[in-house]
């Protein structure tokens, strides 16, 4: 991440946010007491499992809809008092592409400009503009239903950047895009932070988060369970990981007492059951120990080193779930 | 086709200076100015899709040409021709099916997370009804424009002047603008294109097959006959009918409805939009995203 002077002034703040989903099938509860602070011209990414209340509280601050309970300010506006006003200084792009199937690129866009109230010039220029920049020329001129998933999603967020705003909340931005645009996408991010704009984005990449985040927070059952920026947050795990590879499953269970004893958490194996490894606090002396002890009881290695954290360390150990685990119905009453 | 979005695009960046929204124009004019946006998308839309423009353009024209024919040889009409005595029936049908399409695709908009989109934005939230219930209205008027040119083809005439009969028009489009407010209304509340249109259908039928729409009601057995005289299709058909000068000799039948048509969907369409129009937009208001 590049170095950059972060101001004082947080332009997207929620406090104790709190909403209950009630349907026939019974209660949710999705936003649990989150509370999140975005300074000017950063960018936060909210990481959390399938269920999370991700993006439920970016719905809150974008004034789709209201919580329980809590307190929310876009911008300095309040957005539970004066949504409309919020409307006016943000740009959004939801978790499913929000775009029009039967108009083109180029007439969505259009259309999001004069409900904006530009005018009906300056919104057809803003549409060429963008379509230029997220180079849909070819596809600018045909109705969205024959697009690719990605296509529609560089023109959802597209739309997002008709207003030039200065806060710009992304749900899953780049879910769906190839890695080229998604890069690319990065690119227009950063680009827009340099310049000023605020970021509120939600990801399933944790390597997104460690390349765009000025801060990341991690939210599990509707709440914020840890914050900081991403090195922060591996620091918080442990400073380094052990891996072992295993030659013979048969030496899996010596294997993790070994690193049981020498590390300082949980022993995680992958899913063959051969891969171990546990964080530890002195790197390279606990893994000479840990090689001269197993070696001394035979177990051969396919492979042993150490590793810093990455997020996803960060991720499992704090909500004890794989990023990618699907459904998350176990909600606490 | 390429994906370059490697270079940072300088258009997606914020400009010094940004757009002061709405600080020359007041609400007034804003709020003009999104319902006629909302009603440009909604008209784009209905042109691009082919199930409508086969139900609004086709399905009249096939009416009033199988009805005339058919059985244009087999139902009498006192005093009159039979294809002069349909075509109001068949105006009434096609206004009342064509508002359906305020609910059916209200619905759409709201499934397909469209309106989450909307929501975001600075817009008037009752431009998304207005635009819809406009874009249908335009819609009706395109199918009204369109059985005209059938029935005089078919030898369809007007008989009392042409203030009448445009004055006849205007009222079944207001009635159609008017229902397509109570249509809207349910869109939002049922959110499933599929069962609103089967419901529409379910409701509708029965009320235009016994109503004074295609046969009189006189021709109906008893019960029937006293649902006809009260059911308000028939009230609009009936004040089409007058307007036009295609009543033919028939006694009119001594309902309320029936004697004072005119006066009947007049009322009940500025009732429709004093209810419906209010409800709509506050529910939509209150109706949250997916
Ligand atoms: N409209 C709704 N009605 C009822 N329950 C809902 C609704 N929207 C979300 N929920 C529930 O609220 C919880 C939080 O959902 P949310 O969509 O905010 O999670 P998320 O973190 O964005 O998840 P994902 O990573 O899958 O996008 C989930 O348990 C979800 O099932
Ligand atoms: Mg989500």
């Amino acid at each position: 991440m590049v170095g950059r002077t972060i101001a004082v002034v947080a332009m997207i703040e929620a406090h104790d946010l709190r909403k209950t989903y009630r349907s026939r099938s019974g209660e949710v509860r999705a936003l649990d007491g989150l509370s999140l602070s975005v300074p000017e011209a950063t960018v936060k990414a909210l990481l959390g499992p399938n269920g999370a209340g991700k993006t439920t509280a970016v719905k809150v601050l974008n004034t789709l809809i209201g919580p329980d309970s809590g307190r929310a300010s876009v911008a300095g506006v309040d957005v539970l008092a004066e949504p409309a006003q919020v409307r006016r200084v943000i740009g959004a792009s939801g978790q499913y592409a929000a775009v029009d199937e039967n108009l083109t690129g180029r007439e969505n866009l259009e259309m999001v400009g004069r409900l904006y109230h530009l005018g009906r010039r300056r919104a057809r220029e803003r549409a060429q503009e963008l379509v230029d920049a997220f180079d849909l020329s070819d596809a600018g001129d045909r109705p969205v239903k024959g697009f690719s998933g990605g296509m529609r999603r560089r023109i959802d967020l597209a739309c997002a950047l008709v207003n030039t705003p200065p806060v710009l909340f992304l749900d899953e931005p780049t879910t769906g895009l190839d890695p080229r645009s998604r890069i690319g996408l990065w690119d227009v991010i950063a680009d827009l932070v340099r310049d000023g704009t605020t970021v509120l984005l939600t990801t399933q990449y944790l390597e997104e988060a460690d390349y765009l985040a000025d801060h990341i927070s991690v939210v599990d059952h509707g709440r914020v369970i840890a914050e900081g920026t991403a090195d922060e947050l591996k620091a918080q795990v442990g400073g380094h990981r052990v891996v072992l590879t295993l030659v013979e499953q048969a030496d899996a269970g010596l294997a993790r007492s070994v690193l049981a004893r020498r590390g300082t958490g949980e022993v995680r194996s992958d899913a063959s059951g051969r891969t171990l490894d546990v964080a530890v606090e002195a790197g390279p002396s606990t893994l000479q120990g840990v090689l001269t002890e197993l070696d001394d009881a035979g177990v051969r290695l396919h492979d042993a080193g150490m590793r810093r954290p990455t997020l996803d360390d960060v991720f499992l150990t704090l909500t004890g779930r794989e990023q990618a685990d699907d459904d998350e119905s176990e909600q606490s009453a | 086709m390429t994906t370059d979005l490697d270079r940072p695009p300088p258009a997606a960046r914020p400009t010094g200076d940004r757009p002061a929204p709405d600080a020359p124009r007041g609400v007034v004019a804003t709020w003009f100015s999104d319902g006629w946006t909302v009603t440009w998308r909604n008209l784009l839309k209905l042109r691009r899709n082919p199930e409508v423009m086969v139900f609004a353009v086709l399905q009249p024209i096939m009416f009033v040409v199988l009805f005339s024919q058919v059985y244009g040889g087999s139902i009498r009409i006192d005093g009159g021709d039979y294809t002069d005595y349909l075509m109001a029936g068949i105006f009434g049908q096609t206004v009342l099916f064509g508002s359906t399409f305020s609910g059916y695709l209200m619905a759409q908009d709201l499934k397909e997370g469209l309106i989450d989109r909307f929501r975001t934005l600075p817009m008037h939230s009752s431009a998304v009804l207005v635009g819809r219930t406009n874009a249908d209205l335009v819609l009706n008027t395109v199918s009204m424009v369109i059985m005209i040119g059938a029935g005089a083809v078919v030898g369809w005439r007007f008989s009392d002047g042409v203030p009448r009969f445009l004055a006849g028009v205007g009222l079944l489009l207001l009635f159609s603008y008017a229902f397509s407010w109570v249509m809207a209304l349910l869109g939002i509340m049922v959110r499933t294109p599929e069962v609103i249109n089967n419901a529409a259908f379910m409701v509708l039928f029965p009320l235009t097959f016994i109503s004074n729409a295609f046969v009189q009601s006189s021709n109906l057995p008893g019960p029937l006959e006293v649902f006809a005289n009260w059911n308000p299709v028939s009230a609009l058909v009936q004040a089409a009918r007058e307007l036009f000068g295609n009543t033919g000799s028939a006694p009119v039948p001594d309902t309320f409805p029936m004697q004072h048509p005119v006066l009947t969907v007049v009322a009940g369409s500025a009732v429709m939009l004093a209810v419906f129009v209010p409800l709509a937009v506050a529910r939509f208001r209150r109706s949250s995203s997916r």
